[in-house]
Formats: C-alpha cells, sequence, structure tokens
C-alpha cells in the first residue's frame, strides 16, 4: 500500500496510522463525537454498564491528572487516592453540610486538592524517587486515617450519604438521563484538551525537561523547584475534581474505604498500561483495566491472576505502554509559526513542505 | 574591563582541592580554550562558572556583575549558556523542542496564557520556533527538527547542545568538549562552526581535548594540570610550552594523553 499516507513496508505500520487519522482528523472526531453523544442511548447501556463506562471516562481523567505529575514531569505519586478522596469529600460536604450548588462544590474540590498539592508539593523537592514515593504513600494514608477519625466532619467510617444530584441550567443530571455520562464526558475532554495544551506550551516542556535530565533543565534557567510544585498542584487539581465528580456518580454515597492505596494503584496503573506521557493512553488504560474484569467474569478469581500476568507481560515487552510511542508526526507548527519561517526564508523546514518521500 | 574575570578560584571537596587559585579573564569576542589532562579540574571550573558548585575562595566576574553565590538559574539570565562533557539533552523531547527548551528565559507568557493559548501565547510560540529552527539551520541540524533527540547519532547531539546553548541569547558559550565523539570531517565542521560562532558576537570558553580544533581556533590558550594553572599564551606558545608536554606527554608518572 502506497499512498499519501506512506507504506507500511517503508514507513512502518505507525507512520502509515497516523498519517491517516492526522489527515482524516475532522472526520474522525465527528464520527467519536456523534457516538459518545448518541451513547446513552445505545441499547448495552443498563444501569450497570452504564456505570461502568463513567468509571472508564473518570479513571481517564484520573490518569490524566497523574500523567502530569509521573509522565511529564517524572515525579512518582502513589498517594492520588488521597487527593481524589479530598476531591469527594471536600465536594461532597460542600454540597450536604453547606448547602452549596453542585459546580462551586466542584471548583472547591478541585482547589482544595490543589492546595493540598502544593503543601505536599514542598517537601518532596528535596526527595525523588523511592523517598518521593513513601512520602506520597504516607500522605494517602494520612488522608485516609482523618477521613475515618473526624468523625464530626467526615462522619467516619459511615461516609457521608444523601449527596445530591448535581444541576446544569435547572436539569437534573442522573444516570437515567445520561446526565452524569455527560458531566463526566465533557469533564474528561477539557481535561485531555488542556492537558495537551500544557504540553505544548513553555511549562510543560519546563515539565518534561526535568523529567528527561533536571541539570540541564537547571541551566536553561528553568526554575525546577516551581515547576515541580505547580505540577503537584495541576495534578492534586484534576484528581479533585474528578473526586468532586465520583461523589455525585457514586450512589449519593460515599466513604472513606474508596480512597485506598489500591485506588492509588489502579490510576497508576491507567497511567502505565495506557502509555506514560500521553493523553490517548489514559483513555485506553482506563478502558482495559475496567473492562478486562468485566469481559473475563467467567474466569472468577482466575481473572486477578491473568490480570496480573497481563501487566507483567506487558511492562516485560511493552514497558512505555500500550499507546506510549513516539509520534512520527511532524512536531506540530501553528500558521502564525509556519508564517514566519516563510519570511525567514526556511520554508524548507516547514512540515508537509519538502518532506522526503 | 574584562568581559569575563575569575580571580584565585578555588574549590575543596573534603580534602581535595580539586581548582586551586586559579585566574583567567576572557574578553569579549575571544575564543579562550582550557585544557588539560583528564581530571585536571576543567569542567570544575564550568561548574563552578555556571553556579553549579559554589566556589570555596575567589571571585568571578562578568560584565561587571558578580557570579559568586548565584544560582545557575540567575546566572544563565547573565548570559552565560553552556553545553555538557557528556551530553544531556531532554532525550524523549524533539530536536526542536530542546531548542524551545533553550528559549525558557525569554519566553514571556505565564503558565494561564499556555493554558488557554492567548494571542500573547501564539505570538511568542511562532516567534521562538521561527528562531528555534533559524539557530538549528545555521549549525546544519534544520533537516532534524523533527527527530527525537535521543535517536539521533552522538555528533549530532552534541551540535543540538550547542544550539540549545545558543537558544538561551548567551553572550558567552562554555562549550565543553564538543568534539567528543567526532570523527574528523565533523570536528572540522566544528572548527568552522566555532569560527562561525565567533564572527556573530559570541565569545567562547571551550574545553577540548581535540588539539586539531584548540590549535586552529583558539585566540589564546589556558592549560589546566592537577587544578593548577600551569601555562597560559597563544597556541604556538603552549604548543612549545615544556610544562605543558610534561603535564600530557607525563614527567616522572605516565599519564593518559588525548590526541
Amino acid at each position: 500500500m502506497k499512498n499519501r499516507f506512506g507504506s507500511v513496508r517503508e514507513n512502518g505500520f505507525l507512520y502509515v496510522f497516523e498519517h491517516f487519522v492526522d489527515f482524516f482528523k475532522w472526520p474522525l472526531v465527528a464520527i467519536l463525537g456523534a457516538a459518545l453523544i448518541c451513547t446513552p442511548n445505545f441499547g448495552f447501556m443498563t444501569p450497570a454498564n452504564t456505570r461502568i463506562v463513567i468509571m472508564i471516562i473518570l479513571y481517564a481523567m484520573l490518569g490524566m491528572g497523574l500523567n502530569v505529575l509521573i509522565g511529564y514531569t517524572g515525579q512518582v505519586s502513589l498517594g492520588h487516592a488521597g487527593f481524589y478522596g479530598i476531591g469527594a469529600y471536600v465536594c461532597a460536604l460542600a454540597m450536604t453540610k453547606l448547602g452549596w450548588p453542585f459546580w462551586p462544590s466542584l471548583l472547591a474540590a478541585g482547589l482544595f486538592a490543589a492546595l493540598v498539592g502544593l503543601l505536599l508539593g514542598l517537601p518532596t523537592l528535596r526527595l525523588s524517587g523511592t523517598y518521593l514515593s513513601i512520602v506520597t504513600l504516607g500522605f494517602c494514608e494520612i488522608v485516609q486515617m482523618i477521613l475515618k477519625q473526624w468523625e464530626s466532619v467526615t462522619n467516619g467510617n459511615y461516609g457521608i450519604r444523601n449527596i445530591p444530584k448535581p444541576y446544569l441550567f435547572g436539569l437534573k443530571l442522573d444516570m437515567k438521563n445520561g446526565g452524569l455520562f455527560y458531566l463526566a464526558l465533557a469533564l474528561c475532554i477539557l481535561t485531555g484538551l488542556a492537558c495537551l495544551a500544557i504540553r505544548n506550551s513553555k511549562s510543560g516542556r519546563a515539565f518534561m525537561a526535568i523529567r528527561d535530565d533536571e541539570l540541564a533543565a537547571t541551566m536553561m534557567g528553568i526554575r525546577t523547584s516551581r515547576y515541580k510544585i505547580l505540577a503537584f498542584v495541576i495534578s492534586a487539581f484534576i484528581t479533585g475534581i474528578g473526586g468532586g465528580i465520583y461523589c455525585v456518580i457514586a450512589n449519593s454515597y460515599i466513604e472513606p474505604t474508596s480512597f485506598v492505596f489500591n485506588t492509588s494503584i489502579l490510576i497508576l496503573s491507567v497511567v502505565i498500561v495506557g502509555g506514560l506521557g500521553t493523553v490517548r493512553g489514559m483513555v485506553f488504560g482506563s478502558a482495559l483495566l475496567w473492562l478486562f474484569p468485566q469481559v473475563f467474569r467467567f474466569l472468577n478469581e482466575w481473572r486477578f491472576v491473568i490480570y496480573g500476568v497481563l501487566l507483567v507481560l506487558m511492562m516485560q515487552f511493552r514497558p512505555q505502554g500500550a499507546l506510549g510511542w513516539q509520534s512520527t508526526l511532524p512536531f506540530r507548527m501553528s500558521r502564525a509559526a509556519r508564517k514566519r519561517l516563510k519570511e525567514r526564508g526556511l520554508d524548507a523546514f516547514i512540515p508537509g513542505q519538502g518532506r522526503e518521500a | 574591563m574584562a568581559f569575563l574575570k575569575v580571580e584565585n578560584i578555588t574549590i575543596r571537596f573534603g580534602g581535595l582541592t580539586a581548582v586551586d587559585s586559579v585566574s583567567f579573564h576572557v574578553d569579549q569576542g575571544e575564543i579562550v580554550s582550557l585544557v588539560g589532562p583528564n581530571g585536571a579540574g576543567k569542567t570544575t571550573v564550568f561548574n563552578m562558572l555556571t553556579g553549579v558548585y559554589q566556589v570555596t575562595e575567589g571571585d568571578m566576574e562578568f560584565m561587571g556583575q558578580k557570579l559568586l553565590d548565584k544560582t545557575p538559574q540567575e546566572i544563565v539570565k547573565l548570559d552565560i549558556s553552556r553545553t555538557f562533557q557528556n551530553l544531556r539533552l531532554f532525550p524523549k523531547l524533539r530536536v526542536v523542542e530542546n531548542v524551545l527548551v533553550g528559549m525558557h528565559i525569554h519566553t514571556h507568557y505565564n503558565f494561564f496564557q499556555g493554558l488557554f493559548h492567548t494571542p500573547a501565547y501564539r505570538r511568542q510560540e511562532a516567534e521562538n520556533i521561527a528562531k528555534a529552527v533559524e539557530i538549528l539551520d545555521s549549525i546544519g541540524m534544520g533537516k532534524h527538527i523533527n527527530d527525537y533527540a535521543g535517536s539521533l547519532p552522538y555528533g549530532d547531539q552534541r551540535k543540538v547542545e550547542i544550539a540549545r546553548a545558543m537558544a538561551t541569547d548567551a553572550k558567552l558559550l562554555l562549550l565543553d568538549e564538543p568534539a567528543a565523539g567526532m570523527n574528523p570531517a565533523e570536528s572540522e565542521t566544528l572548527l568552522q562552526f566555532i569560527r562561525h560562532l565567533k564572527s556573530i558576537g559570541y565569545t567562547v570558553l571551550l574545553i577540548e581535548h581535540d588539539m586539531n580544533v584548540v590549535m586552529n581556533v583558539s585566540d589564546r590558550i589556558y592549560v589546566l594540570d592537577h587544578g593548577k594553572l600551569i601555562a597560559e599564551g597563544l597556541p604556538d606558545e603552549i604548543a612549545n610550552n615544556q610544562a605543558v608536554i610534561d603535564a600530557y606527554l607525563g614527567g616522572e608518572r605516565e599519564k593518559h594523553a588525548e590526541d
């Protein structure tokens, strides 16, 4: 097959695939968008399946949040269930105890988690690798303890009940009308777009420079401490928002055990299985990790053995994650950048022009 | 007033005096080389100049500004930039992105402007990309702007490092063994390029073992051995200096000769 997308034999499958997708970008987005809009009306969307689909979307978003920290900045966190729990509780408490509407509560959940992220980010400046992992692990446990012990506020092990459903312009969003699905979907898409925007900006490049070589990043004038904290804050904000979404989709009821170490590991698995540093990978990783136990339900307890084996094989043979490839597409340049290159007589370097066969 | 003036800098790591009371200066528009056997303390001098190590004693001044007690981030803003002896690129970033990271301190938009891709962001990014491509083209790396830095051959990675250092808008470039790992043809091209840097207004302080490069490109040479300055002068003087020959070829003790 030799055409405008290159040939599989000469350029490799990935090259052809990526150029094909890039060429039909907008039609594909339109088809996917239409499919997603129609999803709540599909036959398979029973209440149980709807919940799984929403969890896939939610964990894709949580993955994106953690990815800012691990994938972009190279800082490992085993404590993201802490931010997730903080987000869920802040949102739930704001709605039940303070009687706030959903949207300001959700924002408060994100901001509060971000503030905690800032505080957690401070000691991590002097730590990295294993030590940082231990600190974040401890953080997760502390949050768990507070949720369980601070009974006057969090209601301890009983959790928070009767969390109201969110409203949008007077319309109640629930499972039946697909409102919660659209809510999660919209916020997940916004998060994905934000992550891509960050990745293509000065801040994102600073994150990745720190990940690739911290000393060299320092020598380029990047204030590495500041950017590491920023990564923590962004990551915590996204995860806190995720927690806020969780509190309204979780049967109007949350309890501390939803935000334990295992939850951190699940989020981490989404990032690593999907593809470190990519947004597409988060969606795939989340779908894989949520669907696998469902599809292989007939294997009973064996599915967890297979699940484990799958993860081990994955790390052995595809450590970059399922969709963690490096793009073969040329560096994306805005129209303004192309124009400036043309003005300077550097037309040859504009992607798509003067490209060799 | 000297462009870069270094007076009696000393650094001790515990009991080891790695650099012992070294003084030198670089005038604007010069190419000055720092040579010496392995372990002589050349890279340590670079690390002191760029704020990686804190000087134990002595004084350093660049264009009238004190360099002591400054962080690396502050020093790069004073227009000093460097490359590394053992490549320190950002391997998972594209070549052009590596150079864009070099422009970090001159990229004037904040996080939120970047997040929402405001007109200020678009303008600055477009300008930076054009400039990055221009720098890469000038060093003969225009073809590789889309490649990932980690996938390039060694010699090309060195060029990207120089391009990244240039992108900081530095006036003084500290190049740490730029010709290492290059074949003779490549190092000849590098020689031309360093001359070109001088002609477009850069001042270069060079650490290099490739004597062909050092002798042909340097205005002046300083020789370090065991942390001490043992000679300084024009390339011809250095080539015939007995202390230098002893240091390189071994007086009483056999040492490693690089060329």
